[in-house]
């Protein structure tokens, strides 16, 4: 291919290559604690080098880019939008952006795929071609129904986490998906074979709609608590939607920027479900639930009580504290308070602690962004491993708002759904307070032991409104 | 098999940059602590937003009125992925900068 020499084409791809180049050292960035807010600004710079140079020198068949005010006016009403909602969303809800902005990607393959179908199935049928395989199509149908998922899927998942849709949780739904999705790629391979006509574009609309109900039946089966992996997995689908945006347009940034965000994003969702001790396989199919009712042997356990006072007491002194926190401290957004109650503990010289699960909360690491926005240090954050050697001399273990991460059934009860997943070991500990709105089962919806171990006592309430009458109470001893 | 050595010529770089890609995306994140896993998948949610630059090209060739309002819609949902996604990661990672300025006050 002959091109011919043009400045501006030079300048475009030169800023693809800058663009490349910024997504690789900012993922890697981000990657380290230390570098990781620098990481983001360096991809968000590669990002604005792309896309203002599309604009301003993008050709193809040697013209430019029309409609430049409407782009513009769509980039401003987007980065608007996009700007004050994630300002404004609360801590707890950043998984749920994560998902909406990931669909809104995906949305955005899909819509490029739809419009430029018709526009490759003209072009073949002026030239008689007698089907449509080739790379093209190819591009354009993986990225639609790619895109397509990912869109549907992560609108599930917003919806899961936001607690608007429950699970449907039934064997049947595997053979549905299953066949969905190989329905879906035999769809690519007949439509394919077509032989283009013009205008002839209602089976690429049909095919958008399947790509659509394959993503809803897709997350659908999935446990809630699982939807961070799921979303991680939904973000690496958009990536290889991107890069097939990228494969359609011969262009170098969405080819790179796509694919490595298709890649890292599956090796993060298999770290994570590593995290967990769970295969992907696992999370997919949803072993959790299914078989819940492991441990079921309750009833008449007794579970005791602690009043406020003997709480108080019991912890202003105490040696050493840990506090375990879970999904339900970012719920009650007591972060600030479970501080004050820490600060006010060691000016009695008692030693406290935080004790982080890597799953707790609603994704890895939602606990160490809740604690370090009240201004935590981060020293005394401590890792499960840790936190399980120092157990034994630990006097007392405040459990505020978490479940599943301190349920002795993983290490004990083969039969439970979270069996072989790591967990802190709380019962280790001299005694055991867990703040908890009622009775209620956890997010993986089973029994927890704990409750109803010797060493525990339950403070019933809600985590922020308990937090303060606990501080009050402390602070009149 | 001819049709996909042909394929396989046509799209060499493509096919090339696409295995590269892989492999780097595997290497540049394999050793990410837990903790960072939130913020890591939030910034390169970010950037699978650059299949913004497909929306704006496909709106900056549009000529009949449906193409541009599809367009239209494709560059604000794409622009909402990359501002909203570096702007949450942003707002992630501002809280982790602290901890570094306390350790050497220590």
């Amino acid at each position: 291919m002959e091109h011919l020499f043009s400045t501006e084409i030079s300048v475009l791809e030169i800023s693809y290559l800058l663009a490349s180049i910024l997504f690789i050292l900012g993922l890697k960035k981000l990657s380290h604690p230390d570098t990781a807010r620098a990481g983001n600004l360096w991809a968000a710079a590669g990002m604005t080098a792309a896309i203002l140079f599309t604009i301003l020198f993008h050709k193809k068949e040697g013209q430019g880019i029309g409609n430049i005010i409407w782009i513009v006016v769509a980039l401003a009403i987007g980065t608007f939008i996009g700007w004050y909602s994630s300002k404004k969303v609360k801590m707890t809800a950043m998984p749920q952006m994560v998902s909406i902005f990931n669909g809104m990607g995906g949305a955005c393959a899909a819509l490029i795929s739809l419009m430029e179908f018709p526009k490759m199935q003209t072009m073949f049928a002026a030239a008689g071609a007698n089907n449509m395989f080739n790379g093209e199509a190819i591009a354009i149908l993986l990225a639609l129904m790619i895109g397509g998922v990912s869109f549907a899927g992560s609108m599930i998942a917003f919806g899961k986490l936001d607690g608007r849709i429950g699970d449907i949780k039934h064997p049947i739904l595997r053979i549905i998906n299953l066949s969905f999705l190989l329905l879906l790629l035999a769809a690519v391979v007949f439509i394919m074979a077509l032989k283009p006509v013009e205008g002839n574009n209602m089976i690429i609309y049909l095919f958008a709609i399947a790509a659509l109900i394959y993503g809803v039946t897709f997350v659908m089966p999935i446990g809630g608590a699982d939807m961070p992996v799921v979303i991680s997995l939904l973000n690496s689908f958009t990536g290889v939607a991107a890069a097939m945006g990228g494969f359609l347009y011969n262009n170098q940034a969405m080819l790179t920027g796509g694919i490595l965000v298709g890649s890292s994003g599956t090796i993060l969702t298999i770290l994570m479900c590593k995290a967990m001790n769970r295969s992907l396989l696992n999370v997919i199919i949803g072993a959790f639930g299914v078989s819940a009712e492991g441990s079921a042997q309750s009833g008449d356990k007794n579970v005791k009580e602690i009043s406020l006072s003997d709480a108080s007491i019991l912890l202003s002194y105490s040696q050493k504290v840990y506090i375990i926190p879970g999904y339900g401290l970012a719920v009650a957004q007591a972060q600030h308070l479970c501080h004050e109650l820490d600060n006010l503990l060691e000016s009695k010289g008692v030693e406290v602690k935080y004790g982080i699960h890597p799953v707790a909360g609603r994704m890895p690491g939602h606990m160490n962004v809740l604690l370090a926005e009240a201004d935590v240090p981060y020293e005394k954050l401590v890792e499960m491993d840790d936190v399980n050697n120092e157990m034994s001399n630990t006097d007392v273990v405040i459990v505020i708002g978490a479940n599943d991460v301190v349920n002795p059934a993983a290490e004990t009860d083969p039969s439970s759904p979270i069996y072989g997943m790591p967990v802190i070991k709380a019962w280790d500990a001299k005694n055991v307070i867990v703040m908890k709105r009622s009775m209620a089962k956890g997010y993986a919806a089973i029994e927890n032991d704990l409750f109803y171990h010797a060493k525990n006592r339950m403070l019933f309430g809600d985590a922020k409104a308990t937090l303060q009458k606990l501080v009050a109470e402390i602070k009149s001893i | 098999m001819e049709e996909i050595l042909k394929f396989f010529l046509e799209y060499k770089e493509a096919i090339f940059i696409i295995i590269l890609s892989i492999f780097l995306g595997i290497e540049v994140i394999s050793h990410v602590p837990a903790v960072l896993h939130t913020p890591l998948m939030s910034g390169s949610n970010a950037i699978h937003g650059v299949v913004i630059i497909g929306a704006i090209i496909v709106m900056g060739h549009a000529e009949d009125t449906l193409s541009l309002v599809l367009g239209f819609i494709a560059v604000i949902l794409g622009t909402l992925n990359v501002v909203g996604g570096f702007v949450v990661t942003d707002r992630m990672l501002e809280m982790f900068k602290k901890k570094k300025i306390d350790k050497p006050n220590k």
